[in-house]
C-alpha cells in the first residue's frame, strides 16, 4: 500500500475533533488557571515546610518520635512528597486543559525500501566485490581472514584475570578429624549430656567462633578466610530418640547418643537451613522450600534441591565433648561444574 | 540503771545452786533454741502441704479440661490424625510447658489443627499455677523460672547493653531462621507457622525456650544456658517497639513483602498514568470564535 493511499483511506475516517469545556468556556478556563496556580502555591508552602522540618527536629539519639515514627524523617518524607505531588498535579492539570489541544495525525510508511533502492545497493555491492579483487588474491584474502581472527585472542587471554581457578576449595571443608564442635556465637564445646532429646544447636567448628580466652593450639580464622569458610562448614546439630534415626548405609556410628550433624547449607542454591522442626525431624530451607528429612541421612522429602544434605560423622574426644570424625564424605553446597553429582 | 542490773544479776546469780535451777536453765535454752528455729527456719511443712493442695486443686482443674485429650493421668490418648497424635502425655513435660501452653492460652485448645494458636488466656493465674503443678508432679521435667531467671534487674547500664548486644547475636543464629529478624514470625511446612513473639512475656519466651512447644526444637539449659536466654529476652524486650525512622515498616515481614509491594505499588502508578492519559473531558459545544 502507498503512503498516499493509506492517507486517504484512514483520514477520511477520523471522527470530527471535539474542543475540551475550557476550549469553549472562558470562565471554565479562568476557573482551571486558578486551580493549576492553587497546586503550585501549596507545592511551594511544601518546598518550605521541607527546610522548616529540616530545622525544626533533631535527628539520631535526640530523635522525637510521633506514633513510633521519627519526626524528622517523617515531616521531611511528608512535604517532600507533597512539594513533588502537588507541582505534578499542577502542571498535568496545565497540560490537560490549557494548553494546546491540537489532535496530531503522524503516518507511518513501510519499512521496507523501495525495489529499486534495494536493486541498486545489490549492485554496488557486487562492484565493490568485484573491484577490490577478493577472488583474484586469495593471499590476502586469507591474512585478512586471519587478522580479524587473532583480534578475539587477546579478549580470551585477559579473561584470565576472573581467575584463579577454585581448585578443589569446593570439595573441601575446614573440618578434622576431633575438630571439636562449638556453639555459633557462644564458641563453648558441647558434651553429649549437655544436650536433651530435641534440642537443636547451630554450631560451627571450633577455629570459627572467636572466644575470650582462646585455646591453645587452635588457629582461629579471621577476615575473608573466616567467612569464605564459615560459608561451607556451619552445621546444625540435633538430638533426637536413637530409635527414631535410621542412618543410612555406612552412617551407623555417625551419631552419639541420637546426636547427628548436618551441613547447614542448602543443597539447592545454597542458603543457611535452621528451620528444624522437632516432631517431623523434617528440616525446611526458607529460599524455595526444599525440605530434608534428618531422621533419614537426610534426604529430600520436598522441594526443588537435588541432593540429601551432607552429614558429618560424629564422635567425643577423651575430654568428652563432641568432635567431627572426619570432613564431610562429600561436597557441601549446590551443584558446581566439576561436582560428581551422584 | 547500771546498779539496778547488777541488783538482779546478784539476786539471779544466788539463786543458781536451787534445786530446780539446772531444770529452769534447760528449759529456757530449749524454749530459746525452738523459738529461733521458729522464727528462722523457712516453712517447709506448711509449703508442703500447701503445695499438695495445689496439686489437688490443679487435679480437679485437669479432670475438667484437660482429660479429655491428655488422658486422666497425664498419659496421652493414643488417637493420630495424619501421624500426629491428638493428646501427647504430659508425663515429663514439667510445669514450664504447661505453664507456657495454658499461659499463653494455646491449652485447652478450642479444636484440633495444625498447630494451637496463641489465645486469649482462659485460666486464672492461681489456677494455671495449680495446673502446672499438678502437671509438673507427673514426671520430672522443667520446672517454672524463678523472675531472676530472665530478668536483668541488678544489673549496671553497661552490663545490660552487653547482655542485649550479646543476646542479638544469639537470637539472630538461633532464631531468625524461624521467628524472623524482628520476631514477626513465619510460615512453616504443612501449613504451620512460626509465631510472632514480640508482646510475649519474658516468662513464657523463657518456657518457650526451655520446653520446645509443639514442633519448635528445645533449647534446654545445657543446649543454651540460663544466661544466654536471659539475654536473649533482652534482646526480645529491647526490640518490643521497634523506632522507625520513617516510613511504613510493614510489620518488618523482609524483602519478599516488600519487593512485592513494590511491584504492585508501580503497577498501580503505571495504570494511573495510563488511565489519566485515556481519560480527558470533552464537550460537543463548538468554540466560539472571538
Amino acid at each position: 500500500v502507498s503512503i498516499e493511499k493509506y492517507e486517504e483511506s484512514t483520514l477520511t475516517e477520523l471522527p470530527p475533533h471535539q474542543w475540551r469545556p475550557t476550549d469553549v468556556d472562558p470562565a471554565l478556563a479562568r476557573r482551571a488557571e486558578r486551580q493549576i496556580a492553587t497546586w503550585w502555591a501549596l507545592s511551594m508552602v511544601c518546598s518550605v515546610l521541607v527546610v522548616v522540618s529540616y530545622v525544626s527536629f533533631a535527628v539520631g539519639d535526640e530523635a522525637t518520635y510521633l506514633l513510633g515514627q521519627d519526626l524528622s524523617h517523617l515531616t521531611i518524607g511528608l512535604s517532600l512528597t507533597g512539594m513533588l505531588l502537588f507541582f505534578g498535579i499542577g502542571t498535568i492539570q496545565w497540560a490537560r486543559k490549557l494548553m494546546g489541544d491540537h489532535e496530531i495525525v503522524e503516518m507511518r510508511h513501510s519499512a521496507a525500501s523501495p525495489p529499486e533502492d534495494r536493486a541498486a545497493v545489490g549492485q554496488a555491492l557486487e562492484l565493490g566485490i568485484a573491484e577490490a579483487g577478493i577472488s583474484r588474491r586469495p593471499l590476502l584474502r586469507n591474512m585478512l581472514l586471519g587478522s580479524l581472527g587473532l583480534m578475539g585472542l587477546p579478549a580470551i587471554v585477559l579473561l584470565r584475570d576472573l581467575g584463579p581457578l577454585p581448585g578443589d576449595v569446593l570439595q573441601h571443608t575446614i573440618w578434622r578429624r576431633g575438630m571439636r564442635v562449638v556453639r555459633d556465637v557462644i564458641g563453648t564445646p558441647i558434651k553429649p549430656a549437655d544436650l536433651i532429646v530435641g534440642d537443636l544447636v547451630n554450631a560451627q567448628p571450633e577455629p570459627l567462633v572467636h572466644v575470650e580466652v582462646p585455646r591453645g593450639g587452635i588457629e582461629y580464622l579471621e577476615g575473608i578466610e573466616l567467612q569464605k569458610e564459615k560459608a561451607k562448614s556451619s552445621v546444625l546439630l540435633l538430638r533426637m530418640e536413637p530409635q527414631d534415626n535410621n542412618p543410612g548405609e555406612g552412617r551407623e556410628d555417625w551419631a552419639v547418643d541420637g546426636i547427628l550433624a548436618y551441613s547447614k547449607i542448602c543443597t539447592h542454591v545454597g542458603c543457611p537451613i535452621s528451620l528444624n522442626e522437632r516432631t517431623t525431624h523434617h528440616l525446611l530451607c526458607p529460599c524455595h522450600q526444599s525440605t530434608f528429612d534428618l531422621a533419614d541421612s537426610g534426604k529430600v522429602v520436598f522441594g526443588p534441591a537435588g541432593r540429601a544434605l551432607p552429614q558429618l560423622p560424629l564422635m567425643v574426644d577423651e575430654e568428652g565433648y563432641l568432635v567431627a570424625q572426619d570432613d564431610f564424605n562429600e561436597p557441601v553446597g549446590p551443584s558446581f561444574w566439576e561436582r560428581n553429582s551422584k | 540503771m547500771i546498779r539496778l542490773v547488777s541488783t538482779a544479776a546478784g539476786k539471779l546469780s544466788r539463786l543458781r545452786r536451787r534445786r530446780w535451777a539446772g531444770v529452769a536453765v534447760v528449759l529456757v535454752a530449749l524454749g530459746l533454741t525452738g523459738g529461733a528455729y521458729t522464727a528462722f527456719s523457712p516453712a517447709s511443712a506448711d509449703e508442703t502441704q500447701s503445695n499438695a493442695e495445689l496439686i489437688a486443686e490443679g487435679r480437679e482443674l485437669y479432670l475438667v479440661g484437660c482429660a479429655s485429650c491428655h488422658g486422666l493421668n497425664g498419659e496421652g490418648i493414643d488417637t493420630t490424625e495424619e501421624g500426629r497424635i491428638v493428646g501427647p502425655t504430659l508425663v515429663g513435660v514439667g510445669a514450664a510447658a504447661a505453664h507456657f501452653q495454658v499461659g499463653t492460652g494455646r491449652m485447652p485448645m478450642a479444636q484440633t489443627g495444625q498447630q494451637a494458636p496463641r489465645k486469649p488466656v482462659t485460666y486464672t493465674e492461681e489456677e494455671i499455677l495449680a495446673l502446672s503443678a499438678f502437671v509438673g508432679s507427673l514426671g520430672p521435667g522443667p520446672a517454672i523460672p524463678a523472675p531472676g531467671d530472665y530478668s536483668l534487674d541488678g544489673l549496671s547500664e553497661e552490663e545490660r547493653e552487653e547482655a542485649t548486644v550479646r543476646g542479638g547475636q544469639i537470637f539472630l543464629t538461633n532464631c531468625t531462621a524461624c521467628h524472623n529478624f524482628q520476631g514477626a514470625g513465619g510460615a512453616m511446612p504443612k501449613g504451620g507457622y512460626a509465631p510472632k513473639i514480640r508482646g510475649v512475656e519474658p516468662i513464657h519466651i523463657y518456657e518457650a525456650m526451655l520446653t520446645g512447644p509443639q514442633t519448635m526444637d528445645s533449647f534446654s539449659n545445657g543446649n543454651l544456658s540460663p544466661e544466654d536466654k536471659r539475654d536473649v529476652i533482652a534482646y526480645l524486650m529491647s526490640i518490643q517497639e521497634p523506632k522507625s525512622s520513617g516510613g511504613f515498616g510493614m510489620g518488618g515481614l523482609g524483602p519478599v513483602a516488600e519487593g512485592l509491594f513494590a511491584w504492585l505499588f508501580l503497577g498501580l502508578l503505571v495504570g494511573f498514568a495510563v488511565w489519566i492519559a485515556a481519560h480527558s473531558t470533552r464537550t460537543t459545544k463548538e468554540k466560539v470564535s472571538e
